[in-house]
């Protein structure tokens, strides 16, 4: 293939990919935003989304079945998992920032473990629940690709238009701002903060459901994700949801071009060199407002 | 008087330490050896959590830092092990100087995020560099290139008494700073540094400081580990040995001085005997950490300072 | 010139303006009060004199020197010392360690990084400034279990030991008993001896006891100037701030 086919494949390679990472990172900062805290198992749900999808790909049988079944039931279960890890946990001790951040460190290690158990240390594939091919000249691409790329899209929509929009948004927004006065109106402040952690969890999830057939279960999967979406929210701006979407695509994008023509590795650690130069022009990130 | 007795009693410490080498079996005397160094690494990461009040998540890059510079050097160059210690440290203290001038920048969570991030970066450099690193698989030290005036670092006694030595350097080192103007300082940021700025300090000079410092002793210890057990591998870069030291310190007690050594030994024997029992030391690992936080959040001598010896530093 | 200055200051916060070109003198050795309701930006102004918020616009001069852009510490080293509305004192140092902390700041202000603090210098000059508020036999309790007047005690005593040209104190008699407000206002007045003190403050007793001028802030910009007797008598601050 010549270079200029080469290079529109992988720009639709790491499109899809920007658009996984932007539901993942958007998880991510919208904790951060309205808790502020930084969950460090982020990753392992976005696993869990992954491995719950082989799950029922499995006993359901049948690929497209399957992949419906596991695109809602898959960020259910683990929506549920956040909300008794919040419960259990998180609320304890008040979500003191660093406390969270040890905890969830204790939970990243306790998820994958736990799938290491029940599920194994295999890298399992899920069939694509669409098997046509977009022909183009150069190449063929696969169609699943551009439903990921799709369903992400409207997912990223809905929840701009679920917090721009709506009453449950404003709720959040109102907790954003200052928690003590929401409290204070009759805002229950205590379910808001379940409600958004385990939004964050299903966004994760979901976006562990649309990879699983394009890159196997593993539970080891949730690092890179993880980083990804620090590196993201980081040049974005903690807590800033335009920022997050607008970096994931800076950064998937060329991630997967980098990858395509070096090396993965070698994407990361310019990534991680972009960070360091954002952060000496712009400590609070591109994005981000001056901390209050 | 609460002098003295601190002096007692982390000297009693050091002194048992010292003493242990002529009961303790084969295998336990090589692990007290690398517990040592470990420790030595925790006190580094302690001076930046425990008394500055700073979370990094990214201290294996300042370990694998000296690490790898002293083991290299080693390795291709063929220098003496005194030499190459020195050039592991001085490595780890230029590079978390520079890291520091970039990562506190920010505040709060993103610092640690951006230590993190930074640490995978350093992971992965080695994993790219593969040709001169070995990646995973690492390098094995030759003994005869680890020899010091004749003493082999393959010698159990001899090494136990260096990394005795080092973790001795360490503590001292650790308690000094904490009693003096600037760890009175250090100290003041973690519980406040907004007010701190207004009592005339320009703070970050200090978090660069103790940054710098945590990674020159962390730094240490990695060049320490590459000598005296002769491996040098991108396993101790990565974000699992920056969890480790955390879990060390928040164990024994952020901001005690003999804490790192306390939590560094417990959890060593902790992960060595349920990997007996079960292969499963990431739950040991995960539940320690959240058992912590939700019900020790001092850890072993915090609460004891907390409850009963408010002297101890 | 003014011993402290600010030409056309302003900061705005979003769309608010908290402070609006506000144009302020203090002159040397006064003790001068800043009055108003809440809101009026006091705090604000404050806050920009002492560099812990920057100006959106404007500058401020200090001791015949542009300070404008100066960060907080190097302020400190000039002399302009901010005592904290809400008390920040370290609650869990003695009160030794927290004023050694002011003290060797002001005993290393000027010298080189390693330059070695004489640990008997220090002492003394932590027990002087505790002596002046009267908490040297408190030296060893954790700040956290002072009763809170002892505490915002303890502020100024850390803010004594840095050696004030210009003293800022931030609404220091906050929940004050009566007869600790007594004894407060003699203590600023022994300051005002060799420091010029700007005074928030909310209890126009002390306002009146202790201001040589006041100066009245309304809506981030200043109404009035005069002395107290003047403030008094000037219908505007009666109808925009005392008879409210």
């Amino acid at each position: 293939m010549s270079l200029g086919p080469h290079l529109l494949l992988a720009l639709m390679e790491g499109t899809v990919a920007a658009f996984v990472l932007a539901l993942t990172a958007l998880g991510l900062t919208l904790v951060f935003g309205v808790m502020r805290i930084v969950n460090v198992a982020h990753g392992e749900f976005f696993m869990l989304g992954a491995v719950f999808a082989w799950a029922f790909a499995h006993l359901v049988g049948n690929p497209a079945l399957g992949f419906l079944v596991a695109v809602i039931a898959s960020p259910i279960v683990v929506g549920g998992a956040a909300l008794v890890i919040d419960r259990a946990i998180l609320r304890r001790f008040n979500y003191q920032p660093e406390a969270t951040i040890v905890a969830t460190i204790g939970l990243l290690y306790i998820i994958q473990q736990l799938v290491l158990i029940f599920y194994g240390p295999d890298a399992r594939s899920v069939e694509a629940p669409i098997n046509f091919r977009v022909q183009l000249p150069w190449f063929g691409y696969s169609g699943y690709k551009l439903v990921v790329a799709g369903i992400a899209a409207l997912l990223l929509l809905a929840t701009w238009y679920g917090i721009a929009k709506t009453k449950l948004g404003l709720v959040m927004r109102a907790t954003q701002f200052d928690s003590e006065t929401a409290q204070a109106f009759g805002i229950p402040v205590d379910r808001v903060y379940a409600a958004v952690f385990a939004l964050g969890a299903m966004l994760a999830a979901i976006a562990g459901v649309l990879i699983v057939p394009i890159k196997q279960a593993y539970y080891l999967m949730g690092l890179d994700p993880l980083l990804l979406s620090f590196i993201v929210v980081i040049i974005g701006g903690l807590g800033s949801l335009r920022g997050a979407i607008i970096a994931a695509f800076v950064i998937g994008i060329s991630d997967g071009v980098i990858s395509v023509f070096f090396s993965p590795n070698l994407s990361k650690i310019l990534a991680t060199l972009l960070v360091a130069l954002v952060l000496i022009f712009r400590p609070e990130g591109l994005f981000g407002g001056k901390a209050r | 008087m609460d002098r003295h007795r601190s002096l007692a009693f982390h000297g009693g410490a050091l002194a048992l330490l010292f003493l242990l080498q002529f009961v303790l079996p084969p295998y336990h005397h090589t692990n007290f050896t690398s517990i040592m160094v470990l420790a030595t690494y925790g006190i580094g990461y302690n001076i930046l959590i425990g008394y500055t009040g700073l979370l990094s998540l990214g201290h294996a890059m300042f370990f694998a830092a000296g690490l790898y510079a002293a083991g290299l050097t080693v390795h291709y160059f063929n220098i003496d092990p005194i030499s190459a210690f020195i050039l592991g440290a001085a490595a780890a203290l230029a590079f978390a100087t520079a890291v520091g001038l970039v990562a506190l920048r920010t505040t709060g969570v993103s610092f640690m995020i951006v230590t993190m991030m930074f640490a995978q970066a350093c992971f992965l450099l080695i994993l790219y560099f593969n040709q001169v690193t070995r990646g995973d698989e690492g390098l094995v030290l030759s003994g005869a290139a680890r020899q010091i005036g004749g003493l082999s670092l393959t010698n159990p006694t001899f090494r136990y008494n260096l990394a005795l030595a080092l973790f001795t350097g360490a503590l001292v080192l650790c308690y000094i700073l904490i009693r003096s103007r600037v760890g009175r300082v250090l100290v003041a940021i973690r519980e406040n540094e907004e007010r701190v700025k207004m009592l005339g300090y320009h703070t970050f000079r200090y978090k660069l400081l103790a940054l710098a410092l945590s990674g020159l002793l962390s730094g240490a210890a990695g060049a320490s580990y590459a000598l005296m057990f002769g491996y040098v591998g991108a396993t101790f870069a990565s974000i699992e040995y920056s969890i480790f030291a955390l879990l060390w310190v928040l164990l024994g007690g952020a901001g005690t001085v003999l804490g790192p050594i306390i939590g560094a030994l417990l959890m060593f024997y902790l992960v060595e005997w349920t990997s007996e029992v079960t292969q499963s030391y990431r739950i040991v690992v995960g539940a320690a950490l959240v058992l912590l936080t939700l019900f020790f959040p001092k850890g072993i001598l915090g609460t004891l300072r907390e409850k009963r010896l408010r002297w101890l530093p | 010139m003014s011993f402290l200055e600010t030409k056309a200051l302003s900061r705005r916060f979003g769309g608010l303006t908290a402070v609006d070109t506000v144009d302020f003198r203090l002159e040397a050795g006064e003790i001068r009060a800043v009055i108003g309701p809440n809101g009026a930006g006091k705090t604000t102004l404050v806050s920009m004199i002492c560099g812990r918020l920057a100006p959106s616009d404007g500058t401020i001069l200090f001791d015949g020197t542009e300070i404008t852009h100066l960060p907080p510490w190097e302020r400190v080293a000039r002399g302009i010392v901010y005592t904290f509305q809400i008390t920040s004192v370290f609650r869990n140092l003695s009160c030794f360690e927290n004023v050694a902390l002011a003290a060797q700041r002001a005993l290393t202000l000027g010298k080189a990084p390693w330059h070695t603090v004489d640990s008997s210098a220090l002492a003394s000059s932590v027990t002087d400034a505790l002596a002046r508020v009267h908490l040297h036999e408190r030296s060893d309790t954790p700040a956290a279990n002072l009763p809170y007047g002892h505490q915002r005690l303890l502020e100024v005593a850390m803010s004594l030991a840095l050696k004030p040209k210009l003293l800022v104190l931030d609404e220091p008699t906050q929940g004050l008993s009566e007869a600790e407000i007594t004894d407060f206002c003699s203590l600023v007045r022994e300051i005002a001896a060799d420091a010029t003190i700007l005074l928030i403050e909310h209890n126009m007793d002390v306002v009146m006891e202790l201001a040589e001028r006041i100066t009245v802030m309304s809506n981030g910009a200043i109404l009035a100037e005069g002395t107290p007797a003047e403030i008094t008598a000037n219908a505007a601050v009666q109808q925009a701030y005392l008879g409210a």
